[in-house]
């Protein structure tokens, strides 16, 4: 019975997941890439490298 | 004791907005754990979480650098929405297509189907086609009629016209009744007729 206790729900385990280090990496260089461009009717975004 | 300060949400988006990059990592620290943990709870792969955890990501910047964020709402629900529907394009589109077993082994049978030897499919096939059957004998003669020359002789309702000696408009109400009368038929006696 103890062990019920004792051990880590399923849930909990869960919660501990992160994405990878590269993801996060991804996007605060896409971020800093991309820039948004004002049109007279339109907006347009451009990726620079 | 040392005071610990919180930048919100609402400040952090506002500083993105003004160029600072260093928000936005913050924003996403703040909340990846969240984000991520509420993908792979509904999709249970973590290449499939991985991917539209970053999809998430990429509109939110996209939608904040265009400026159309609604500063009304809250950050993380207006996040968790974003990953809520990528969840269920996620899912729309697997079902449309077939999908790789991970497992390491690759099984030519996970991507290849051959449709006319699915024994269980034809059984179901053949159960919906002949309830359906059933029901039609059940329609007014005049509808049913019609509903058989147009879904099983392929006529045209300019066919079927002639041929029962009504206008045309009368063959096209009749095979509106006809399909109203069996969905009600259907709803009333709870008859399934779908294959899953």
């Amino acid at each position: 019975m103890a062990k019920l206790y004792l051990n880590e729900s399923p849930n909990k385990k869960v919660e501990k997941l992160r994405p990878k280090k590269e993801t996060i990496s991804f996007l605060l260089n896409y971020s800093k890439a991309l820039n948004v461009l004002d049109g007279k009717h339109m907006q347009y975004e451009n990726l620079l490298n | 004791m040392k005071k610990i300060q919180t930048t919100t949400d609402a400040t952090l988006v506002r500083q993105y907005l003004d160029g600072s990059e260093e928000a936005l990592s913050k924003l996403i620290n703040r909340h990846q754990q969240r984000i991520y943990n509420f993908i792979f709870s509904k999709v249970f792969d973590r290449d499939i979480t991985e991917d539209i955890f970053q999809d998430t990501f990429i509109k939110v910047i996209r939608t904040l650098k265009r400026g159309k964020y609604n500063e009304e709402g809250k950050f993380l629900p207006w996040v968790m929405r974003i990953a809520h529907n990528l969840v269920i394009d996620h899912f729309r589109k697997n079902n449309r297509m077939p999908k790789f077993d991970n497992s390491g082994d690759f099984n030519i049978f996970s991507v290849l189907q051959d449709e006319d030897l699915n024994a269980e499919k034809l059984m179901v096939k053949d159960q919906i086609e002949s309830d359906v059957r059933e029901l039609i004998k059940e329609l007014p003669e005049d509808q049913k009629e019609v509903l058989v020359m147009r879904i099983y002789k392929d006529m045209s309702f300019k066919e079927i016209a002639e041929r029962t000696d009504v206008s045309i408009n009368t063959a096209l109400g009749r095979m509106r009744y006809a399909l109203i009368n069996l969905r009600k038929v259907i709803d009333k006696h709870n008859i399934v007729l779908t294959k899953y």
